[in-house]
């Protein structure tokens, strides 16, 4: 385990070197290292290096940590729905928060709803729907006998549907077009806004998840056992589930706001890892944060660079990477959660 | 330790159900759907009376702190998805207790040895077959140490010489052990006493040799049993016949 987590602690540091250095104007490596040492040290740098100094501090390692709290949140909320649902197919959305969130942020890009916040206001829009959206299915899918896993999924997918349909006609009411583009590019998800200001909210809240996570490991292996199974063990099944719908609602909420609803990566890493190391929770958890962090700081890299000077969204890129590579490493292994 | 069940009462299922079991094997027996599941699930707390309570040592298991230390079940779930090998199932059962790796690991190695799987301790819980599946779930009761031990029909998929061996088992505990069971020749075999539910209601209880008389097993199970005495242990064993009384 230490070995596993080192070694993914080693790639995640080289790719966070690599992704602040690799971009449409690349920098070497030496003087990516010179000028982050520099940066963080408070030393000097040479005159003739200021704009490539301004590219690196300023653009690009904010946007690479962010696309590493992202990855490593996403993951993360991916391992404990699944869990906390016992169902392989549910991801970070799967209780309808970025379908939400997709109403607010068409709102804001097609009717300039919260305009008054500027530069924020699509975040914040995405934000406020998205946790609307959640706190809707929650109650919708409330019972006296608490929540169970598969009336919170059936109801975050139809809600879902509904949220998606309204953001659709925003989108196709809108009367600018670049608006409705503006809006579409937000749901594939893109770190093309990040700066320093986006990263505290989003790191903080992240990494209380994981810890509140990796704290709760051995009741989440009880949990994917099944309800009576983790009451026996000595688990309060229905205050559980709410404990971690709060949690993992407040993590892709945040996520949400500062990079769109990117795909895949919270359903796709989770099973990675446990391809890998297995089920147990005690496990997956201290692994699935680090291999979606390296992973999504290359999909930016590769959001920046395929296109160049366009950036691509990346849910596409999630996509064309993670599903062969996924089903690749299904194949080639007994991997049977969810089903044989 | 003392489990008692008072008066419980499920809407449209149990009625007014009372037993109690201490340091001994009390099983329950009774048709399908006479609830006997229904009475397991709110000893174990994963159902609540609308009517009644079930007791521990005097305490509701609704207001008791860390009962998980005290009881363990084996419940009928079974659609488990999650890949965990057999030595993290059973080492689930160490949940409720404070931890201590060592004595952790040698605890689901003595429970594992115990239903006869040390072999299996690094096997997937999804490859197995269903009988080995449950001596697992079997040993991860066991490593949780209990002292009140429930058991959801315990002998479901085991063959022959596994059904006596885990009732063997869980008489060798020295606990309290409260079993549904199908078998009535097993319950004969096992159980100090039983209880007998039909549509809901209590309507015996005894030891098997008061309890398994052919007018109460036409009249709950309407079929006509013969009971002849084990040769070896003398316990009262039902012989059935073939057509089915009224």
């Amino acid at each position: 385990m230490i070995a596993k987590i080192s070694a993914l602690v080693g790639v995640l540091a080289v790719s966070i070197v690599a992704g602040v250095a690799l971009g449409p104007v690349s920098v070497p490596f030496g003087v990516t290292l010179d000028l982050l040492w520099a940066a963080l040290t408070g030393g000097t740098v040479p005159a003739d290096l200021a704009g490539q100094y301004h590219i690196v501090w300023d653009i690009r390692l904010p946007r690479v940590l962010l696309a590493a709290v992202v990855g490593a949140g996403l993951s993360t909320v991916g391992v404990a729905i699944q869990a906390m649902v016992r169902n392989a197919l549910a991801d970070p959305y799967v209780l309808g928060i970025s379908s939400g969130a997709s109403v607010g942020a068409t709102a804001v890009a097609t009717l300039g709803v919260l305009s008054g916040l500027g530069v924020y206001a699509l975040s914040v829009g995405a934000f406020l729907t998205g946790l609307g959206a959640t706190a809707l299915v929650y109650l919708t899918a409330r019972t006296s006998r608490g929540l169970t896993p598969l009336r919170l999924v059936l109801t975050g997918t139809a809600l879902a549907y509904g949220f998606s349909a309204v953001a659709m006609l925003l989108v196709f009411q809108a009367p600018r077009g670049d608006a409705a583009r503006a809006a579409m590019f937000w749901l594939l998800g893109s770190l093309g806004g990040a700066n320093w200001q986006s990263l505290p909210v989003a790191t903080v809240v992240t990494a209380l998840g994981i810890v509140y996570l990796l704290a709760k490991a051995r009741p989440l292996n009880a949990l994917a056992m099944g309800d009576e199974t983790a009451t026996t063990l000595g688990v309060e099944v229905n205050r559980f589930r709410t404990h971690l719908f709060v949690v993992t609602a407040g993590i892709t909420g945040v996520l949400v706001a500062v990079s769109g609803a990117v795909g895949f990566v919270g359903l796709m890493l989770p099973h990675l890892t446990r391809m890998v190391v297995g089920a147990d929770h005690r496990k997956v958890l201290p692994l699935a944060p680090l291999a979606g962090a390296s992973f999504l700081v290359w999909v930016d890299v590769a959001a920046r660079m395929l296109a160049a000077p366009e950036e691509l969204p990346l849910g596409v890129i999630t996509a064309a990477i993670g599903v062969p590579c996924f089903i690749f490493l299904m194949r080639r292994r007994a991997y049977v959660f969810g089903g044989r | 330790m003392r489990v008692e069940a008072d008066g419980l009462t499920v809407q449209g299922i149990i009625t007014d159900i009372t037993l109690a079991a201490c340091d001994e094997v009390v099983g329950i027996v009774g048709p399908n759907g006479s609830g006997k599941s229904t009475t397991l699930r709110c000893v174990y707390r994963a159902m609540k009376p609308d009517a009644g309570a079930v007791l521990i040592d005097g305490v509701n298991v609704h207001k008791r702190q860390q009962l998980a230390r005290d009881l363990a079940a084996l419940t009928q779930e079974s659609q488990v998805e999650f890949d965990f090998t057999v030595a993290e199932v059973v080492e689930m059962g160490r949940l409720p207790h404070e931890r201590d790796s060592a004595r952790d690991r040698r605890i689901v190695g003595d429970a594992l040895a115990t239903v006869d799987l040390s072999g299996l301790a690094s096997r997937s819980f999804l490859s197995l077959s269903g009988g080995e599946r449950q001596r697992v779930l079997i040993a991860r009761a066991i490593a949780q140490e209990p002292r009140v031990l429930v058991l959801d029909e315990p002998t479901n998929h085991l063959d022959i010489r596994h059904q006596l061996d885990v009732l063997a088992l869980a008489r060798g505990l020295g606990v309290t052990v409260l079993t549904v069971l199908h078998d009535l020749n097993l319950a004969a075999s096992y159980c100090d006493r039983l209880y007998v539910l039909d549509e809901g209601r209590l309507v015996a209880s005894g030891t098997p040799e008061e309890v398994l008389v052919p007018e109460l097993i036409a009249k709950v199970f309407h079929v006509t049993a013969h009971v002849v005495r084990h040769p070896t242990t003398g316990v009262p064993q039902l012989l059935f016949d073939q057509e089915v009384t009224p």
